[in-house]
């Protein structure tokens, strides 16, 4: 119920993973909340502005008028402030909590940074040597999935947890990647257990909810880089 | 603590991130054997802790590896916590939110730029490095007013997690001082992390732990030396 919850906004954006991310974790929690659409690449909106003034990028979460930033800490203050609504998003054993930060971190350190340089590079050289490195460290991933699920479904678990949400929001992306690339990210031969996650996980009611087609975000991704060819190309 | 612990700390002097976590070991009194690594020649129990990124700190509790500073100082503070112990992250969830958001902003906008003043090729980008690091540092000089309230470190009365996530940074900001007269914290431009910075080093667990600002040159000028060399090897 949107009343003991407090005031909740989240400020967003529709192809953001970030965004996905959060509304993931609210979604998994049962939590309501409103959504405000920003129109982040034309005029931001003075909430986010003044919301966000370090960064002035989405996710912003709003609760009871005060903002919080960031995907990753977003996500750890709604499973803290909200501790009892629906289950818990980390891991209830320090050890494991520690893995989950971990793989969290992989992902946007080394998974998320080499794609976005895909995406934002100017030659074609410089492009596919991002999406060789993004391929290198998807790799990693099969070890993380083993290490975090210890055999059961999901990094969480039994349920759907932290890891489970970060991975999940950039799915959508993966099967970009996968389309520029020509081959798939998550290697069915290298990856099974990957492959496996991905279909178990995009059947989650919650994940039918809030992922993106990628077919939408395949057109944003060819416009970006085109962007970004012609810019060097111009130069 | 009831059954024995054994904590073995991975690190190097010099490295900002075996810095923090060798530093929460110190501020939560517990013990902790310090295995100092040759990065160029790196231990089998490195390599095995830490395969994917092959990097220190790693922390060893009881046989199981922990990697990635922040993760363990929060995995530290989260272990060993209780009556008389300090804590390094609050406890109320939403001014651990802000002290997460300002710990990533020095690992992701702050210390890249930091580094790259050090890793170099032209005086060119070394000036621009400089000038890109002096704009991240102005919003962490804002964000001390605010998350300090006045006391005397970013967590209020103790070393706590951000202090750590830019404290660790301190030998390093004074190393590019010395090396190339560049002052990223001043009294003048910064005087608030200025007032702290020093407040940080003349803390006991800084004194216990931090090196000599020397070595972190020495260490510097090597990494001057490697990047030239690949980048001349393109």
């Amino acid at each position: 119920m949107a009343g003991s919850n407090g005031d909740l906004k989240l400020l967003g954006h529709k192809g953001s993973p970030f965004v996905a991310r959060v509304k993931l974790a609210l979604g998994l929690k049962g939590i309501s909340y409103d959504y405000v659409e920003e129109d982040i690449f034309g005029q931001k909106s003075d909430l986010l502005l003044r919301s966000n003034p370090v960064h002035k990028a989405v996710p912003v979460l709003i609760h009871n008028g005060k903002p919080i930033c960031e995907s990753q800490v977003i996500v750890q203050y709604i499973d803290e402030v909200f501790v009892g609504t629906g289950p818990s998003l980390l891991p209830a054993d320090p050890y494991d909590r520690a893995l989950a930060r971990f793989w969290v971190a992989y992902i946007d350190d080394k998974l998320g940074a080499s794609f976005d340089r895909a995406l934002r590079a100017k030659t074609d050289e410089e492009r596919n040597e991002a999406i060789k490195q993004t391929f290198a460290a998807a790799e990693a991933l099969e070890g993380g999935l083993k290490e975090c699920s210890k055999g059961k479904n999901f990094f969480g678990g039994d349920n759907a947890g932290y890891v489970d949400i970060i991975v999940g929001s950039v799915v959508p992306w993966v099967k970009v990647i996968s389309v520029l690339a020509g081959a798939e990210l998550f290697d069915p031969a290298k990856m099974p257990g990957m492959v496996a996650w991905v279909d178990r996980f995009c059947e989650l009611d919650v994940a039918k909810a809030v992922l993106q087609d990628p077919k939408i975000l395949l057109e944003q991704a060819k416009m970006l880089m085109a962007k970004n060819s012609a810019v060097a190309s111009n130069n | 603590m009831a059954a024995k612990e054994e904590l073995k700390l991975l690190g190097v002097d010099v490295s900002p991130f075996a810095i923090r976590a060798h530093m929460a070991v110190v501020i939560k009194g517990v013990s902790c054997e310090y295995v100092v690594e040759d990065l160029s020649n790196k231990s089998e129990l490195l390599l095995s802790s830490n395969p994917v990124y092959k990097k220190v700190p790693v922390l060893i509790h009881n046989g199981k590896p922990i990697c990635e500073s922040l993760v363990i100082v929060q995995y530290v503070d989260e272990i060993f916590s209780g009556d008389g112990v300090p804590s390094i992250l609050p406890t109320d969830p939403y001014e651990r939110a802000i002290a997460r958001f300002w710990a990533a902003y020095v690992d992701d906008k702050f210390f890249p730029v930091l580094r790259g003043i050090v890793l170099a090729l032209t005086e060119q980008e070394r000036v621009e490095k400089a000038t890109e690091t002096l704009a991240a540092i102005e919003p962490l000089e804002e964000a001390f007013a605010m998350c300090s309230k006045g006391k005397a470190f970013f967590s209020g009365d103790s070393i706590g997690y951000v202090d750590l996530a830019l404290g660790s940074l301190l030998v390093w900001i004074e190393a590019i001082r010395r090396m190339y007269n560049i002052e990223i914290i001043s009294a003048s431009k910064t005087p608030r992390l200025s007032a702290w910075a020093e407040r940080f080093g003349e803390s006991a667990a800084a004194k216990e732990v931090l090196p000599e600002v020397d070595k972190a040159v020495q260490f510097g000028k090597m990494l001057e030396a490697a990047a030239s060399a690949a980048a001349a090897s393109k």
